[in-house]
């Protein structure tokens, strides 16, 4: 079986500038939760960008379960940081967007799934991220916390294989974000999802990653992965392991 | 708007006049009720009513017509780089011309029909429009264009579910911003070359005939016009972009 995403000898540069990434070449398997970490400028976002299919490689090539990757893929999520959100549009609108979307083309199999049936119901979805409550709000109207939720709804609707998150909770207040970082390892669980979250975050990424790439200053040539499975016990946001983790990629970072 | 702060702006807009009436005391003035009583037995019995459709009706095809292709270039000049640094010097260059500086050259090449006033008030329209909707379109954040392009949507869709819905408070905002603008001009273009017009009536009345009360009760009409227009636009984008509103 290919493996969930794929990285072969992949190179990307802005313009003539240092490559970001240089014969780069990366694994996740299906299922994999991953976090990507590293400080601003390291790539990480572009990484996103380019699993996503918005950007491509300057040389080397993506697979996506074996096919290269030339454009979004339909069972691809993706959720932002921020401003994913159109402001005039409520809640429910913005959730059944990308079904609206998908409708819009038809399962023509480029933008959407062939096997896309426009059947699917959003108010499980509403209520599973608990949004039934605020269904007819607009974007500005209600907490960061459930804007972002309103993004998960989004994207999971779409039933995707992958999704890839860029920073989705850094503009939240503690609780919320402890909150939604669990609310995404239950739906990554209960979705059989392959998760790869960015994050410049040291705790976030040893919560969220069973696995962790961490990026430097480009260019980055080969990866640094650090394994993680303690990160599946259910305490472990409160175990030795975890700070004794947090403080290794802490040095790690500052090196 | 208030209803409630316009009702007070217009009375004492009508007691300043009464005042500015009895203190002046001459025809050039007349008091406001004498205007009132005027501008009943006009629109009743004289031709009031139709000058102001006949102004109306410029007005309003000029704004749709403006609407229907300026908005249509706005966004596809917002949302390509490319094609709005090379078309942005003509528009700058353009618009701010005032536009009124070219009604002999419209009047000498559309003639003196409907057409030219039609024309000038919508070359005026075009520009406002034009530039808050590519403006808009611009502006709209690249994470949110990203965001729907990674539920599936190509160039088309973006332009649906994007693109034009974040357009509409551009033309609305243009439209409110350039109605006084228009009426003004309207007033300038049936100057010219037409029986029709609230234009065309308030001179008439005012400069042939000194019959001040009824050039008054015209300009009322427009000034009840142009309200009468702003409040159509109000409404129009508390029932299509109420996001606006909410808090």
């Amino acid at each position: 079986m290919h493996p969930m995403i794929q990285l072969e000898s992949l190179t990307y540069a802005y313009g003539q500038g240092t490559p970001i990434f240089q014969d780069f070449d990366w694994q996740v398997k299906h299922g994999e939760a991953w976090a990507v970490l590293g400080p601003s400028g390291c790539g990480k976002s572009t990484l996103l960008y380019l699993l996503a299919g918005l950007r491509f490689p300057t040389s080397g090539q993506i697979l996506i379960e074996g096919q290269p990757l030339t454009r979004p893929r339909p069972h691809t999520g993706l959720i932002l940081q921020e401003y994913g959100l159109l402001p005039w549009a409520t809640v429910r609108q913005n959730a059944e967007l990308g079904l609206r979307v998908r409708s819009f083309y038809g399962p023509d199999g480029k933008h959407s799934p062939e096997d896309f049936q426009p059947v699917e119901k959003l108010d499980p979805w509403l209520d599973r991220l608990g949004l039934l409550s605020v269904n007819d709000k607009y974007p500005s109207q209600i907490s960061g916390g459930q804007r972002q939720r309103t993004a998960i709804a989004r994207t999971l609707a779409l039933k995707p294989d992958v999704l890839l998150m860029d920073e989705p909770f850094g503009s939240l207040d503690a609780p919320t974000r402890e909150d939604l970082q669990n609310l995404t390892l239950e739906l990554w669980d209960e979705q059989h999802l392959t998760l790869v979250i960015v994050t410049h975050a040291i705790e976030e990424a040893s919560v969220l990653g069973h696995k962790i790439l961490l990026l430097g200053q480009p260019p980055n040539i080969a990866p640094v992965v650090i394994e993680n499975p303690g990160s599946r016990r259910p305490d472990f946001r409160h175990s030795v392991d975890y700070l004794d983790l947090c403080r290794d990629l802490r040095r790690r970072m500052e090196v | 708007m208030k209803r409630r702060n316009l009702l007070f702006a217009i009375l004492t807009l009508l007691v300043i006049w009464q005042v500015g009436a009895w203190l002046l005391n001459e025809p050039i003035l007349p008091s406001p009720v004498s205007v009132a009583v005027t501008f009943y037995n006009e629109l009743v019995r004289g031709e009031l009513l139709e000058h102001f459709l006949a102004s109306l009706w410029r007005v309003a095809i000029s704004t749709l017509l403006a609407i229907a292709i300026a908005a249509p270039l706005g966004l596809i000049l917002g949302q390509s780089k490319r094609l709005n640094s090379l078309f942005s010097p003509l528009i700058y260059i353009l618009y701010p011309i005032p536009k009124v500086v070219l009604v002999p050259i419209v009047l000498l090449l559309l003639g003196i029909g409907d057409l030219s006033k039609i024309f000038i008030i919508f070359m005026i329209l075009f520009f406002q429009i034009l530039v808050l909707v590519r403006d808009r379109a611009a502006n709209i954040r690249p994470e949110l264009v990203l965001s729907v392009r990674s539920l599936g949507a190509g160039r088309r869709a973006l332009f649906r579910f994007v693109y034009l819905p974040a357009s509409i408070p551009g033309i609305l905002t243009a439209l409110r911003q350039s109605i006084g603008t228009a009426v003004a001009v309207l007033y300038i273009a049936e100057l010219f070359a037409t029986q029709q017009g609230l234009g065309y009536y308030i001179y008439f009345n005012g400069s042939t005939l000194f019959n001040y009360p009824a050039m008054y009760a015209g300009i009322v009409a427009m000034a009840f016009m142009g309200l009468s227009l702003y409040f159509a636009v109000d409404w129009l984008e508390h029932r299509i972009a109420s996001w606006q509103f909410v808090s």
